[in-house]
């Protein structure tokens, strides 16, 4: 019995130790991706041969943070998809908790919205921890290197999620336009602001 | 005189109720207010109305206020800021506001950089909601986590 009691312990004490992951930071390798995509095919980050690197956002049907910056994650994957970083998005919420971030209700909002690329649901919640995602949206763009994928930049979409500020300042599309020049972006990490990601409930 | 001044009474009561209204209020007119407010305890909570825990902590703050400026009369302040987007005011904020009992500090932040106001706030801050800031004469701490009421209790007497 006893035993029991200090297995379960532990294995809440892991549990909750691997929740609070802490945010991968850029110059961190990122783990690969291999997830279901809302067309019902598993999309992995090796199906992707001649990409430079990913725009890989953690975003979700129903915060409103997310909401707001659906659109501009379809424009970030129109303007850099072809040049060579493809915009995945994941979703990390638990549907237990967050019952509209179904995988079926996934399909519905890509279909809407007409996202253009691959919205896969993270079951599980893996690779959110591996990550260390904390909100949504949380942009990493990874960049390929010999063996690995680097992250290069971790953060917001941009400084201004009510899309009211003209002069905001956009850190995806800095970030990608520096890489695209082999250069390092000059801000490689700001405040993922939105709703926390919607965590399983410990059995 | 007696109808009048009852009559009186309920106009007032009325006015009180139907008056509540939710201010604009920008980082730097925050630290103002709390640099005027001298040796006040300022217990600053950062909600929204999309954030679930906020709203179930929402109403401990305000029976914090209640206690202990109100009743112990000591000098404490309690403001609700909400950081809802502006375009939420009329149809979310306000609405959702009529149904906790606090008429005046209440705030909708206003601020056009994310980045900026969350540092300004304090260095610490994730973005993550709920949020409640403890400040008095320069003297500050801050909290990234939700509230009961005995711990926001617990937590007002040790900042005190």
């Amino acid at each position: 019995m006893k035993i029991l009691f200090t297995i379960t312990l532990l294995l809440t004490v892991l549990f909750a130790a691997a929740q609070q992951q802490p945010t991968l930071m850029p110059g961190k390798i990122a783990p690969g991706v291999a997830l279901m995509s809302v067309n019902d095919k598993k999309v992995s980050l090796n199906d992707y041969p001649v990409a430079k690197g990913f725009i890989i956002v953690f975003t979700c049907n129903t915060c409103p943070y997310a909401k707001a910056y659906q659109q501009r994650i379809v424009a970030l994957n129109k303007l850099y998809a072809l040049r060579g970083f493809p915009v995945i998005a994941i979703n990390p919420n638990d549907p237990a908790i967050s019952p509209d971030d179904s995988f079926k209700k996934m399909k519905a909002l890509a279909k809407a919205q007409h996202y253009t690329f691959p919205y896969l649901f993270d079951e599980g919640q893996l690779i959110t921890r591996q990550f260390g995602a904390k909100n949504t949206p949380h942009v990493f763009v990874v960049l390929k290197s010999a063996a690995n994928l680097i992250v290069e930049y971790a953060g917001a979409i941009d400084n201004d999620t009510p899309d009211t500020n003209p002069a905001k300042i956009k850190y995806v599309e800095d970030a990608v336009n520096a890489l695209l020049k082999n250069i390092r972006p000059a801000v490689a990490f700001t405040k993922a602001i939105g709703c926390g990601v919607k965590w399983k409930e410990p059995n | 005189m007696r109808k009048l001044s009852l009559l009186f009474f309920l106009f007032l009561s009325w006015q009180t109720a139907s008056c509540q209204t939710v201010n604009l209020l920008t980082v730097d007119q925050l630290n103002d207010r709390i640099i005027k407010g001298r040796d006040t305890t300022f217990v600053i909570n950062f909600w929204a109305t999309w954030c679930k825990p906020c709203k179930k902590e929402l109403p401990y703050f305000i029976k914090l206020e209640n206690e202990y400026a109100q009743k112990q009369r000591e000098k404490l302040t309690v403001l609700l800021i909400s950081v809802d987007f502006k375009s939420a005011i009329a149809k979310k904020v306000i609405p959702y506001l009529k149904k906790v009992k606090k008429q005046d500090d209440l705030f909708l932040l206003d601020e056009k950089s994310e980045q900026e106001y969350i540092d300004r706030i304090d260095k610490n801050w994730s973005g993550a909601l709920p949020a409640t800031l403890f400040i008095k004469a320069g003297q500050r701490r801050f909290f990234e986590t939700g509230f009961t009421y005995p711990e926001l209790v617990k937590s007002y007497k040790n900042f005190q």
